[in-house]
């Protein structure tokens, strides 16, 4: 046992105003409204390679550096040959078609150029929707069956105690991944994030295979996330409690790493609706469609998403911009709710980043946590630690890790982040984990009760502080609301960065759908979760 | 004045130092003599374990304390000077308002054949690259991302256009030095629109190396793991520098490189 009480989300202390409340949530679905129109009206390069994927397309042609994908292969083919307007689906059984129904065979020849993709006519066209739609019904029954599969594991060999301590590994090379990953389990991790390789997000293609180089992180690819979810699932028997596994559904390739996160039973992903548009200079528009498609795959997967609103604070000054983190969180909620995602799947981030030459710094990392946590009751909070002002002094760097997980522990804070005093200065050691899980350990027991005693002053500075970034956070949505969601990202109004919505990287990967597009796993996947495609 | 330095735990000459590690050993008597004897052979006397830590069944965390018997003559020390000083954010903001009195505007961009923007994206965008932010991340730079496969002609319209303070040429692709061919075409299409001398010329990638600058005519190259406050810190002071600050001023909240 880690904690003598049970965990638990301290609500109802600060008094909140539930009309601004509201008002914060009615802007959301407002702002919101015409960007599911455009995920609505429009595909992407990169949701048609998840939907092959999703339907047994994968392998590549070519080898090393030079190595493309197969699903990359068969949508230029199919864009350069028919268009992606209509979907690639039809035109590929299409092509199945007149391969025995062999999938594997199809994208050979239409990657090798044996075969023309053709859209095709009567019934012929048929023939290929109907196929699209059994293969369809297939794949979202693979996605459905990771979120029973892992229902099963977690009954059988035991849940893990909340807060879930979450330790990132980056080693680069999976095989080392894997050892360490176990090992921070045995000592007492709840969630294994494995970092990526330095500009993934950038690659359009999802690399193939184990794999053993990458910088500063490791590729995320479907087998290095087999490997990985096989690795924690046997120290998940050892230790009688299942060990989550994390990676990030982000850049140009969002869906299709969603799709392999669902395939795989992954059961964190990083994705936030906006995290690509400001940090990585990703097309809005692409970064939009993308994450609606993603979003949905994590729903049925039962993935819980993590959102990247501690972003805001390591670029802005976290006292500042505080209400931007809220306003985040509310459109991240509104974007996860039309993609059918419950609130618990919500893993809406922060982070605890004040300077802490800032008076009443710990006062006001209490006003945000507890405020964050009772406008998002049911959601399983995601807290991230301290980085900004983390100097090389790892000594202060220890103690203010450890003031990070107080607040967490007194607000309720579900998947807790562990700050490594090491950050900044190399990718952490096997002792940094360890003595941020002693750490987390010691304060998440000491404190495990003091939560549930305590109460703010009425009208006291926390709940003033807390009252004051509502509604900061209030005039932020309706300014964004008044303008538009691409107005205001290109006015700057997120992250000081000005986006536009025809720039960045992956544009031209997104297409207008005609009339008559096709996509039986979108479609699919709507239906088994209720929403609109 | 002692010229030999050594460290100071609570007395002058003690020579005492801490340190910790890992061994890849369980914890056991034979696991503390080993650090032990890892401190001795370090050039520890006396060494104590005042911490010995079972990580999981393979690993020992240690702390151990002990009296170097090392000194060092602080004098003679060949120390170089860095060609720039390594200025904190703030700074950096402060001298570019101080010297142009709006933000400075900075190109990027990959040019010739080279579609690798992995090193351009690290250094512009706000992401940055090592725990550090990108150029994006100061408010008293606007930066011009322009991407892979940018042709000079390309560079000389968007430094005309945006009315640039400084061109970064990232280079990866190094096959029969199309890196260094690629970084002499920017220079002379600057040269030949008459913009060279009022810029800012830098280029980077992972074979360069900062001492091939002036044959390129650049200003600066930076090499393998720049990191983004690294360029920040040098745009910043250089043009400081063109704006007749003064040295102290430029350097006084500065680090060594």
């Amino acid at each position: 046992m880690r904690t003598s009480a049970p965990f638990f989300r301290p609500l109802g202390r600060l008094r909140i105003d539930e009309g601004v409340l509201a008002e914060c949530r009615e802007l959301a679905t407002e702002i919101a409204a015409p960007v599911d129109h455009l995920a609505a009206t429009h595909t992407t390069t990169s949701i048609e390679r998840a939907c092959l994927r999703l339907v047994g397309v994968d392998g590549i042609e070519g080898r090393g550096v030079e190595a493309v994908p197969i699903p990359n292969r068969v949508v230029d083919e199919i864009g350069a040959s028919v268009g992606l307007e209509r979907g690639a689906l039809i035109p590929f059984f299409d092509a199945v078609a007149s391969c025995g129904g062999d999938i594997d065979a199809a994208a050979d020849a239409i990657a090798g150029r044996a075969l023309t993709p053709r859209w095709p006519q009567g019934a012929d066209r048929d023939d290929a929707a109907r196929r699209a739609k059994e293969a369809a019904a297939a794949a979202v029954n693979c996605i459905e069956a990771a979120a029973t599969a892992r229902r099963d594991v977690v009954e059988r060999v035991g849940e893990a105690e909340r807060p879930w301590l979450y330790l990132i590994v980056a080693t680069g090379d999976i095989h080392e991944d894997i050892p360490q990953a176990q090992a921070a389990a045995r000592n007492g991790a709840d969630v294994i994030a494995v970092i990526r390789s330095t500009g993934q997000s950038l690659l359009d293609y999802v690399p193939f295979g184990a794999t053993s180089e990458g910088f500063a992180g490791t590729y995320a690819t479907q087998e290095n996330f087999r490997l990985m979810r096989a690795a924690l699932d046997e120290v998940g028997e050892e230790l009688g409690r299942y060990v989550r596994l994390t990676n990030y559904a982000s850049g140009l390739c969002m869906p299709e790493i969603a799709a392999m996160a669902g395939m795989e039973r992954l059961d964190m992903m990083l994705n936030d609706c906006m995290y690509g548009i400001m940090f990585r200079d990703i097309n809005m528009q692409r970064t939009f469609i993308d994450q609606h498609f993603s979003r949905m795959v994590h729903a049925l997967a039962g993935i819980v998403i993590n959102t990247g609103e501690d972003n805001y604070l390591t670029t802005a000054d976290a006292v500042d911009s505080a209400h931007t983190v809220l306003a985040s969180q509310f459109l991240n909620e509104r974007f996860a709710f039309t993609a059918g995602l419950s609130e618990e799947q919500m893993g809406l981030g922060h982070a605890f980043e004040i300077d802490p030459d800032v008076p009443d710094q710990i006062l006001l990392e209490l006003a945000h946590a507890q405020l964050i946590r009772e406008c998002f009751p049911n959601a399983p909070l995601k807290y991230m630690p301290p980085t900004k002002h983390m100097t090389g002094n790892i000594f202060q760097g220890f103690l203010y890790d450890g003031m990070f997980n107080l607040i967490g522990a007194l607000t309720g804070q579900d998947i807790v982040l562990l700050g490594m005093m090491t950050e900044g200065i190399h990718t952490p050691f096997l002792s940094d984990r360890d003595l941020a899980l002693e750490n987390a350990r010691y304060i998440f027991g000491g404190a495990a009760g003091l939560g549930g005693e305590l109460r703010y002053e009425a009208g006291g500075a926390v709940e003033r502080r807390a009252a004051q970034v509502l509604e900061e956070c209030r005039q932020m949505l309706r300014k964004v609301a008044d303008i538009g969601m691409f107005a205001a990202i290109e006015a700057g109004m997120f992250a000081d960065t000005v986006r536009t919505p025809a720039g960045g990287k992956g544009l031209a990967g997104v297409v207008q759908r005609a009339p008559g597009y096709v996509n039986p796993v979108a479609d699919e996947l709507s239906r088994r979760l209720g929403i609109g495609a | 004045m002692s010229a030999l330095l050594r460290p100071y735990g609570d007395a002058t000459g003690d020579g005492r130092v801490q340190l910790s590690f890992t061994l890849p050993i369980a914890s056991s008597e034979r696991a503390r003599q080993a650090a032990l004897e890892l401190a001795r052979k370090m050039g520890f006397a006396e060494p104590q374990v005042v911490h010995m830590k079972e990580m999981g069944p393979d690993f020992s965390f240690f702390i151990v304390y002990g009296a170097t018997a090392h000194s060092v003559d602080p004098a003679g020390l060949t120390v170089a000077e860095p060609d720039f000083p390594l200025l904190p954010s703030p700074e950096i903001n402060r001298i570019i308002r101080d010297s142009l009195k709006r933000q400075l505007v900075v190109v990027g961009a990959c040019t010739g054949t080279d579609a690798h923007t992995l090193g351009l994206d690290a250094i512009l965008s706000m992401k940055g690259f090592a725990g550090d932010k990108g150029l994006e991340y100061w408010q008293e730079m606007r930066i011009v991302n322009m991407g892979a496969q940018v042709s000079p002609g390309e560079i000389v319209a968007a430094v005309d256009e945006h009315a640039a303070d400084a061109v970064l040429v990232s280079q990866v692709v190094t096959q029969r030095d199309a890196h260094i061919f690629h970084l002499q075409e920017v220079h002379a299409a600057l040269t030949e629109a008459g913009l060279r001398d009022r810029l800012i010329l830098v280029g980077g990638g992972p074979r360069f190396s900062p001492d091939q600058a002036p044959a390129l005519g650049f200003d600066r190259i930076f090499g393998r793991g720049t990191k983004p406050s690294e360029v920040a810190s040098y745009l910043a002071w250089k043009v400081g520098r063109r704006a007749g600050l003064s040295e102290a001023d430029l350097t006084r909240a500065a680090t060594l490189a």
